[in-house]
């Protein structure tokens, strides 16, 4: 009976201390200053270059498709507007879209960036979103104006 | 009850009641159901709470226990195959009729014990998954095999396995903003159950069950499933109706982070 309750206990114990570390993980983010927020950012845009040189080159078969992007605004929205911002202006927990490296990206380097993730940097992968979908998305990015 | 290899998007948390409705032969028939709290920890760490009840007809309605789950992905980029790692410890008595996964020789059998006496017992259990999950052209194949160990007593590890497919109706979105379009919808089927144990593994006196199942995802962030589920042999239920209503919440960890005195 003793055995079960300590048990019990070290598991809520357990819980409780994951959750404590996870959680002000977002407060941690909310307190880098501007320096570490720009480099944060660079880092992000530094992803870029480990995109294959087979996946920078490959073509938006969307490219020409009218509703591509404005069925892409709708998947941002979706989701990504929750970290890269409503207008992809970029937030604390994620860069700009608008960026310059953004736009002057291929649109395989950014399908690629979609398709990885920068898991380690807390941007999931989102391959479990259909291709057709991954690169309406980046028709969608592609009409965004530079900051 | 098959898992691909993609976790909760970091910082979000995901909230779901699921309901298991099971026909039982020789007894009376029940509706097992948890509620479960997803969060995104990481882009590579998922944890789940779940708490278990479960109403026996023309028996009672009792707590059954709860379970911690954690989901890890140990590689960063998309591969061939993609690996996580799942483990889970449950704390649950053995009136939990969930069936959120078979493993060694559960049976339907095993569901005859009246709620009374079967929730005197009480299982403390470890729980492995290898969860490999691969993309293809829409189509989302993923095989989760197991091993989950009773630590209460001297039982032997118990193995199992869950093996599914599913699809986006449409794999394109459409330029409108709807709740019924095609692409809103991913229908698959599953496959699942034990292997026996360390002392007697293979199929004899196992319970496997097949399943198709559909998922509708609503942009105000519900999410609807039904699942039923077929039993492949006499030692299986003939049926578990599954179906299950979840809710996420973007930026839940950031905003809980506020509370605590973050900035804005």
């Amino acid at each position: 009976m003793r055995g079960k309750s300590c048990l019990s206990t070290a598991a809520a114990w357990a819980l409780l201390g994951l959750l404590a570390f996870s959680m002000p993980c977002a407060n941690a983010q909310m307190e880098h200053s501007t320096d570490e927020h720009d480099h944060l950012h660079h880092h992000h845009y530094a992803q870029f270059a480990k995109a294959p040189q087979d996946a920078r080159t490959k073509s938006n078969p969307l490219a020409q498709d009218p509703d591509a992007s404005i069925a892409g605004r709708k998947l941002f929205e979706q989701h990504c507007a929750e970290c890269h911002g409503d207008q992809a202006e970029g937030r604390r927990k994620a860069p700009s879209l608008r960026a310059q490296e953004v736009q002057e990206a291929t649109p395989g380097t950014l399908f690629w960036i979609l398709t990885n993730g920068v898991v380690r940097r807390g941007m999931p992968d989102w391959s479990k979103l259909p291709e057709p979908e991954r690169w309406q998305i980046v028709t969608f990015l592609k009409t965004l104006k530079t900051n | 009850m098959t898992y691909d290899h993609y976790l909760e998007e970091p910082g979000n948390l995901e909230v779901e009641y699921f309901s298991t409705f099971g026909t039982q032969r020789g007894g009376n028939g029940f509706h097992a159901f948890w509620g479960e709290f997803e969060y995104g920890a990481k882009a590579w760490w998922t944890t789940e709470f779940y708490v278990d009840g479960q109403t026996t007809f023309d028996d009672s309605t009792i707590f059954t226990g709860f379970r911690w789950e954690n989901r890890f992905r140990p590689l960063q980029l998309e591969h061939f195959i993609n690996p996580v790692i799942y483990i889970e410890y449950e704390q649950i008595s053995e009136a939990d009729k969930i069936i959120k996964e078979v493993e060694g020789h559960d049976l339907e059998s095993d569901f005859l014990t009246p709620n009374a006496v079967a929730r005197q017992g009480h299982n403390h259990e470890l729980e492995f998954k290898l969860l490999l999950s691969k993309t293809f052209k829409g189509w989302n194949v993923a095989l989760n095999p197991l091993a989950a160990k009773n630590l209460s007593l001297s039982n032997p590890w118990e193995f199992g396995y869950a093996i599914g497919a599913s699809r986006p109706l449409a794999l394109k979105a459409s330029s409108n903003n709807c709740n019924l379009c095609r692409e809103n919808f991913i229908a698959g089927v599953e496959m699942y159950g034990g292997l026996g144990d360390t002392r007697s593994f293979g199929l004899d006196n196992t319970s496997h069950y097949l399943a198709p199942a559909v998922a509708w995802n609503l942009p105000s962030g519900w999410t609807v499933r039904f699942s039923p589920g077929f039993g492949l042999n006499d030692d299986s239920h003939r049926l578990l109706l599954r179906w299950g209503l979840s809710r996420e919440f973007p930026g839940f960890g950031e905003m809980v982070g506020r509370l605590f005195g973050g900035h804005q």
